[in-house]
């Protein structure tokens, strides 16, 4: 009988065609995805990575909401002109508590990966605002609307929850008060901002929208935008002993 | 419902003869099970959309709840109509296909191919002149950017895949598929995903993972509905009457399996309550990335490939009147295909912080993964063996050709792109989106043309076609399209990435970003124009199909084209 015979096992058997299609397709999958999680090596041993605080999260959802990774990457690449136009090439451990991920696929603009702290939140602003203003050869949408957005703050505190449970390390008293220090962020020198200082003791409080009266959601994807590829203390990272 | 008049009548004399029927047939247990399960979903959707804040949550769930209304009432509108007769899967020993699901799909398809088409006309003048964004949330490139790639891939694509895959799974296995409710479910389920997806979109509700951007509770009913399909599919072949299961619809079978698989993987998301549109997904970070592509890739691989070799493995032989050229060369293409392609997804992702074994794996098999995609090129190519004079005088057949010819450049274009070497130049440029166009367009867009261009004269017993000369006209017009398209990002993307690591002699970076960005600025038009022949082509089919339907002649006596295709030996 020769092996072409032998395939008529699948050709008159629908289950078993069934049950073959699946056995093919779910080796490789688990051949490249299973071992991510249990390597070692697959996230670097890094200095300064934290959860994002509410308001970061919120931008950050803002910036998925708007779909602004179909334009900007977040993931530089290890080639020379890449590390001198956007800085040092992403980890990792920049992106584990992402759910979900940001690297892009596609640079109609420029790479995201570490533009906190390259502008000011007044060049954000206003280049979020209208892009052409500062940048006449833009192509970028203009996002006015985000500043007039009063931020809710009525889902956050879940939003820490979940994101708890899906593995991100918020402590009780950062999910708990969620709601304040999602204001207090933006708010300078009152007492929510006192507060989230404890709680955030590395986060950037500071109005970022430019407006005192309201915490909008431009305050919210500027706070996002400001936080980008700067958690990570560099000056003591051991490229070698990470290397893979 | 109609209730009968008490007094006698002639109009009704009757009545008394159906009621006593109706009394008899009982509501069958699919008519109930779906009646029952359609309520709950509608009583969950009004208790949602009243509790909520979220305003996009309030309007999907009213949508769902309507949408659940209407089909229970459908449901029991039909039962009454037809006094819950069953209908005959034979009628005079012929298998009763039941075709008006494939009907809808058909039209579905058509309709949101140009819908599709058109919103990326508009986000490619979008990139020619952003003015056009109008600084509108709901017109912004981002949101707009996966209404088009859910549009053409999975209201487009997958109408198309569903429409086509109900009228071969049927043809080939000689039987009526099962089910009154079922198949009904599927085609009008799966449309209603795509009215909350697109809809999604445009407020502002995506999960931002590409070709994946549904939110959780669009997830969620697209699961429902795909194993739904999946039983309707193994149930028609379980029936069937014919001893072997046709290459078809391994490849039909093979696609929805994996489309599952993948489906609910990547998807694996948390809401943050059932009131909000909002969810966090599972994975993070490079475990996220790696899944996401392998998703992505094999949206494309299983998708993309494998249900439109389906329609391939069915429409050109048909449409040729040639057996397929080798029975064997589809076994191991088969095999060969659906084993490797699961593999490639991480070529996507050369030199980020995912951990090179895995993206050199990835390219590795991406490589192998040339030589299955060529095997199912050959075996639709040669299927012409002996009727390549055909190509002159069938516009639709000429079609299918070109689009399996296209279909082997971009899977030799693919493999070539994962090359670690040639991706740093061509990853994050539009050389990608001019590759994924070339296929989806020239491949994906051709052979759907095709299969409907011969699909819709079979569903409505027509002859032929209103006009070959439009289908000509179709052709040469979305060909010049293509050629615009893709030559343009083959241009704007390789510029784009050699400018990016352009040095001066001094040894500083030559161009700013945005110099790059003013650069790619007349590609950018002249693929909006290629683009906007594209949608030209797909309205004139429209309007080609929509006179064929109203105005063909009718196809006499014993309608339907010829039964199964036996296998080539």
């Amino acid at each position: 009988m020769s092996a072409w015979k032998k395939h008529e096992v699948f050709e008159k058997n629908s289950f078993i065609l069934l049950v073959g299609i699946l056995v093919a397709v779910a080796i490789g999958g688990l051949v490249e995805i299973a071992p991510l999680f249990y390597l070692k090596s697959t996230i670097e041993k890094t200095e300064g990575m934290r959860p994002y605080t509410p308001l970061e999260l919120t931008g950050r959802d803002i910036f998925i909401r708007e779909g602004c990774y179909t334009c900007h990457s977040q993931m530089i690449r290890p080639m020379r002109d890449e590390l001198e136009r956007y800085g040092h090439f992403s980890l990792a451990a920049e992106s584990m508590y992402d759910h979900p991920f940001q690297w892009g696929s596609k640079r109609t603009g420029p790479d995201l990966a570490r533009v906190g702290g390259k502008y000011s939140d007044d060049w954000h602003v206003e280049h979020l605002r209208d892009p052409r203003s500062l940048v006449p050869a833009s192509i970028m949408p203009g996002y006015p609307f985000l500043a007039e957005n009063r931020l809710s703050a009525r889902d956050i505190q879940a939003a820490l929850s979940v994101n708890t449970f899906i593995g991100v390390p918020y402590t009780d008293g950062q999910i708990e008060n969620a709601r304040s220090d999602l204001m207090g962020q933006a708010s300078p020198d009152t007492d929510a901002a006192y507060e989230f200082e404890e709680r955030w003791p590395t986060a950037k409080i500071r109005d970022f929208d430019g407006n005192p009266a309201e915490v909008t959601e431009m305050d919210a994807l500027v706070a996002y935008l400001q936080v980008l590829g700067t958690m990570v203390d560099f000056s003591i990272y051991d490229d070698k002993a990470n290397a893979r | 419902m109609v209730v009968p008049s008490l007094a006698p009548c002639n109009d009704f004399k009757d009545w008394g003869a159906i009621m006593a029927q109706n009394k008899a047939k009982m509501v069958s247990l699919e008519e109930g099970g779906f009646a029952i399960f359609l309520v709950l979903l509608a009583f969950t959707c009004i208790i949602v959309a009243g509790k909520t804040f979220d305003q996009v949550m309030a309007f999907h769930a009213g949508i769902g709840a309507l949408f659940a209304a209407v089909s229970v009432f459908l449901i029991f509108k039909t039962y009454f109509d037809d006094g819950g007769e069953p209908i005959p899967a034979e009628i005079d020993g012929k298998p009763n296909y039941n075709i008006g699901p494939i009907k809808f799909g058909a039209i579905a398809a058509m309709f949101w191919g140009i819908a599709g088409f058109t919103v990326g006309l508009i986000i490619a003048s979008q990139l020619a002149w952003p003015a056009l964004n109008f600084d509108l949330p709901w017109t912004n490139f981002g949101r707009l950017r996966p209404l088009h790639t859910s549009a053409v891939i999975f209201a487009f694509g997958g109408n198309v895949l569903l429409a086509t895959s109900m009228y071969v799974v049927q043809r080939t296995c000689r039987v009526r598929m099962p089910g009154k409710i079922l198949p009904w479910f599927v085609i009008l389920g799966y449309n209603a995903f795509i009215v909350i997806a697109g809809t999604g979109y445009l407020l502002g509700a995506t999960q931002s993972k590409e070709y994946a951007e549904p939110e959780w509770y669009a997830d969620l009913w697209l699961t429902i509905v795909w194993v739904c399909y999946l039983l309707l599919f193994m149930g028609t072949l379980w029936k069937r009457k014919e001893p072997h299961i046709y290459v078809a619809n391994w490849f039909y079978l093979a696609f929805i399996v994996t489309i599952a698989m993948l489906h609910i993987i990547n998807n694996l998301t948390v809401p943050v309550s059932i009131y909000s549109t909002k969810s966090y997904i599972v994975w993070a970070g490079v475990q996220d990335a790696m899944v996401q592509w392998w998703y992505g890739h094999n949206a494309v691989g299983f998708f993309l490939t494998a249900g439109f070799l389906a329609i391939m493995y069915y429409f050109i032989p048909k449409r040729a009147e040639r057996p397929v050229y080798s029975y064997r060369l589809s076994i191991v293409h088969f095999w060969a295909l659906i084993f490797i392609y699961i593999w490639a997804g991480p070529h996507h992702l050369h030199y980020t912080a995912l951990p090179q074994w895995a993206s050199t794996l990835g390219a590795t098999f991406s490589i192998i993964l040339w030589m299955p995609s060529w095997g199912g090129m050959i075996n639709g190519l040669m299927t012409l063996s002996g009727a390549w004079d055909k190509l002159r005088t069938d516009p639709v057949l000429r079609m299918m050709v070109v689009s399996v010819a296209f279909y082997g450049m971009s899977t030799f274009e693919g493999p070539l792109m994962s090359l670690r070497s040639v991706n740093s130049l061509s990853h994050y440029t539009d050389w990608t989106i001019g590759h994924v166009h070339s296929g989806a367009l020239g491949w994906v867009g051709y052979i759907s043309f095709g299969a409907l261009y011969c699909l819709i004269p079979w569903l409505w017993n027509k002859k032929g076609l209103y006009s070959l000369k439009l289908v000509n006209w179709h052709f040469w017009l979305s060909t010049l399209g293509i050629v615009l398209y893709i030559t343009s990002m083959w241009v704007s993307g390789i510029m784009q990435g050699l400018m990016w690591r352009a040095y001066d002699q001094l040894g500083f970076l030559e161009y700013s970003f945005v110099e790059t960005v003013e650069a790619m600025h007349p590609f950018y038009i002249i693929r909006a124009l290629g683009g906007a022949l594209f949608v030209l082509g797909a309205v004139i089919m429209a309007y080609n199909l929509w006179m064929t339907v109203r105005h063909g002649e009718a196809e006499e006596a014993e309608a339907t084209p010829a039964g199964s295709l036996a296998p080539a030996e």
